[in-house]
């Protein structure tokens, strides 16, 4: 299945070949999360010379310099390590910087920057074009098309749980996700439904009434840093008046998630596959 | 570039001999060192490899330069200390124009509602700007945030000089509690854009609300200069009419200062500048308050010799400040409004206790 799905890409890549490609760039910049993820994840991560502050994946990025926020990038800072070709989403900036940056001479690749399987696996050959490696970016994005494949029948057979994404705890007054943000589109992915989706866009501090009449299964929390947070966080949300009201406060459904499935990059289509066992096994199934 | 132009010194009162001297001294200090900040400003970054020297010669039609150093030198260093050095000047100078006009030494260019207006101009271009109609989005482009900060500093500064003048005279008490009445509403209403934001867009509030001179390009300079170098070169004719002030109001008009029309240049040189400075860079603090300070009590109070050196020494300590911000964390760059607080909050300090006596008196 993966090959037919590999040999089809391989047969469309002429497309994905019209982006420029850059096969003697050996000093990339990497800005923004998934764009660093895909070059290690194709192999190339040998080529990378700096990344942003939201590059944390894999490990041994965090051993390279940090050319500083996505948004608020320097022109000078990124051209001081010296790259020959920078990789960025489309809501690098500031705009002004990038102008620069690209009057400096400098190639500059971007991705688009959306919440859907089809972003990722789009930016997995744009990424791929441009460091010139086709090949490993079809069989990458054939992967996990057929990651996202195989969730989906998953999804399309099990149950939808209604789950309440909450960003932060501000002592007792719960931020939390409505529509068109990383959360929203993973619980998407993961098959669930955020129960704030129809109410509002990004992340809002939710009143305890309307918590309690979303009747949100599980509250979904990103994991803290901090081991020893694990427990106290859990036990924070869950008590509070309003959620103990819900199913979730009532069964105990509480699910810690990785901080990068709110990313989306090669990784996410497993991080959503985990989130959905993790999110079903807190609803008792 | 900078107003350093000497104002006239035909009416001097005489028993400050000494501490025109003084100033004249501390004045040839501040030049050096400013000299000196360009310099090291244009010299020195992240990029420590960059051919500087190739690149000011080629830039002029001696050698060659690569793209790169090119751009660096004359397209990000070139701008961004200029606009460094007219920023620093601009806020300086209003600080010290305002602590006159208000005869208060906590006075800042805040106070005729300039940074409040120009803070929710930019917040609901940050956060609106994608709901213009396509063809005015078009025509600003990225100068969308600075022109609407520009604006709303102007805007709130004309309501604020309208409510506090009455029959032709300007009520500074009324304009100070006018000011933080005003400064309250584009408060709250600057909390419900933000609450409307989404994250990407909290994060460039974040981000504007802490200053950079990162962004300066030679557009913005265009646009941004002359309006600050036009304040700068007014401020040295308000220099009598502030001096005449500190004895009160009623002896300024006795002394046949015509105290209503300095008030209207003051303000609006201020907004003027203060509202194209904020524009620009963002929010940056501090320096309006202790540069005047700083200088009155190295030299004295006679805003004839502050107001130069202020320009001056206001320009060096934002010049400063960016290198700071720039090498700090390289090759990210920390928010100039961040290393302005931090050296200046300690140091403001240091300065009161030492000479508690002397500001007491």
């Amino acid at each position: 299945m993966n090959r037919l799905i590999a040999t089809l890409l391989v047969a469309a890549a002429p497309f994905a070949g019209v982006a420029q490609s850059h096969p003697d760039a050996t000093r990339i910049v990497t800005i923004g999360g998934p764009v660093t993820e895909t070059v290690f994840a194709l192999g190339e991560g040998h080529r990378v010379v700096a990344r942003d502050t939201t590059s944390l994946f894999p490990p041994e990025v965090n051993e390279l310099p940090d050319v500083g926020y996505m948004r608020q990038l320097s022109a000078e800072g990124v051209l001081s390590v010296g790259p020959d070709l920078i990789v960025t989403r489309d809501t690098a900036g500031p705009p002004e910087v990038l102008d620069q940056l690209r009057a400096a001479a400098i190639p500059m690749i971007e991705t688009h920057d959306a919440y859907s399987a089809a972003a990722v696996i789009d930016a997995v050959h744009t990424i791929g074009a441009a460091l010139d490696v086709a090949q490993k970016s079809n069989a990458l994005a054939a992967q996990i098309r057929a990651d996202f494949d195989a969730l989906k029948s998953d999804i399309d057979a099990g149950p939808q749980p209604r789950v309440m994404f909450v960003l932060s705890n501000q002592g007792g007054r719960l931020n939390v996700s409505g529509r068109g943000t990383g959360a929203d589109g993973i619980l998407e992915l993961a098959g669930a439904v955020n129960v704030f989706a129809g109410d509002f866009e990004g992340y809002k501090i939710a009143s305890d009434e309307a918590i309690i009449a979303a009747a949100p299964d599980v509250v979904l929390m990103m994991e803290p840093t901090g081991e020893a947070e694990h427990d106290t966080r859990a036990a924070d949300t869950l008590s509070l008046p309003a959620i103990s009201q819900t199913p979730a406060g009532a069964a105990g459904a509480l699910v810690l998630v990785d901080p990068a499935a709110l990313g989306f990059g090669p990784r996410t289509a497993t991080l959503a596959a985990a989130l959905r066992t993790d999110l079903l096994s807190a609803v008792g199934h | 570039m900078v107003a350093h132009a000497a104002p006239a010194r035909a009416a001097s009162p005489a028993p400050v001999g000494d501490r025109r001297a003084k100033a004249a001294m501390v004045r040839a200090v501040l030049l050096v060192a400013l000299g000196f900040a360009m310099l090291l400003g244009l010299g020195w970054g992240a990029a420590g490899d960059t051919d500087v020297i190739g690149a000011l010669g080629a830039g002029l039609g001696f050698g060659e330069a690569t793209v790169r150093d090119m751009t660096i030198v004359w397209d990000i260093r070139m701008p961004r200390i200029l606009t460094a050095t007219l920023v620093g000047a601009a806020l300086a100078v209003s600080g010290a124009v305002m602590q006159g006009l208000f005869r208060n030494p906590l006075a800042d260019p805040g106070l005729v509602g300039v940074s409040a207006g120009a803070g929710f101009g930019a917040v609901a271009a940050i956060v609106l700007g994608g709901l213009l109609p396509a063809s005015i989005a078009a025509l600003t482009g990225t100068y969308l945030v600075p022109f609407a900060a520009f604006l709303g500093g102007w805007a709130s500064t004309l309501i604020l000089y309208r409510i506090a003048t009455s029959g032709g005279h300007t009520s500074v008490a009324t304009m100070l509690l006018a000011g933080i009445a005003l400064g309250a509403l584009t408060g709250a209403l600057t909390g419900f854009i933000v609450y409307k934001a989404d994250d990407s867009q909290l994060r460039d509030l974040t981000f504007w609300g802490m200053g950079s001179v990162a962004g300066a390009t030679w557009a913005k300079l265009m646009i941004a200069g002359p309006i600050i170098v036009l304040a700068l070169f007014t401020s040295p004719f308000l220099a009598r009419s502030l001096d005449a002030l500190a004895l009160g109001e009623p002896v300024a008009r006795h002394m046949g200062i015509d105290t209503q029309k300095m008030k209207r240049i003051a303000i609006v040189s201020v907004a003027a500048s203060v509202g194209a400075s904020v524009a620009i860079t963002g929010g940056i603090g501090f320096i309006g308050i202790v540069v005047p300070h700083l200088l009155r009590l190295l030299q004295g109070p006679e805003h004839r010799n502050l107001l130069p050196n202020a320009a001056v020494l206001g320009a060096v300590v934002l010049l400063l400040a960016d290198m700071v911000s720039r090498v700090v964390v390289a090759p990210a760059e920390l928010p100039i409004g961040i290393v302005t607080a931090f050296m200046g909050g300690p140091f403001f300090l240091w300065i009161l206790l030492k000479n508690r006596a002397l500001l007491e008196a």
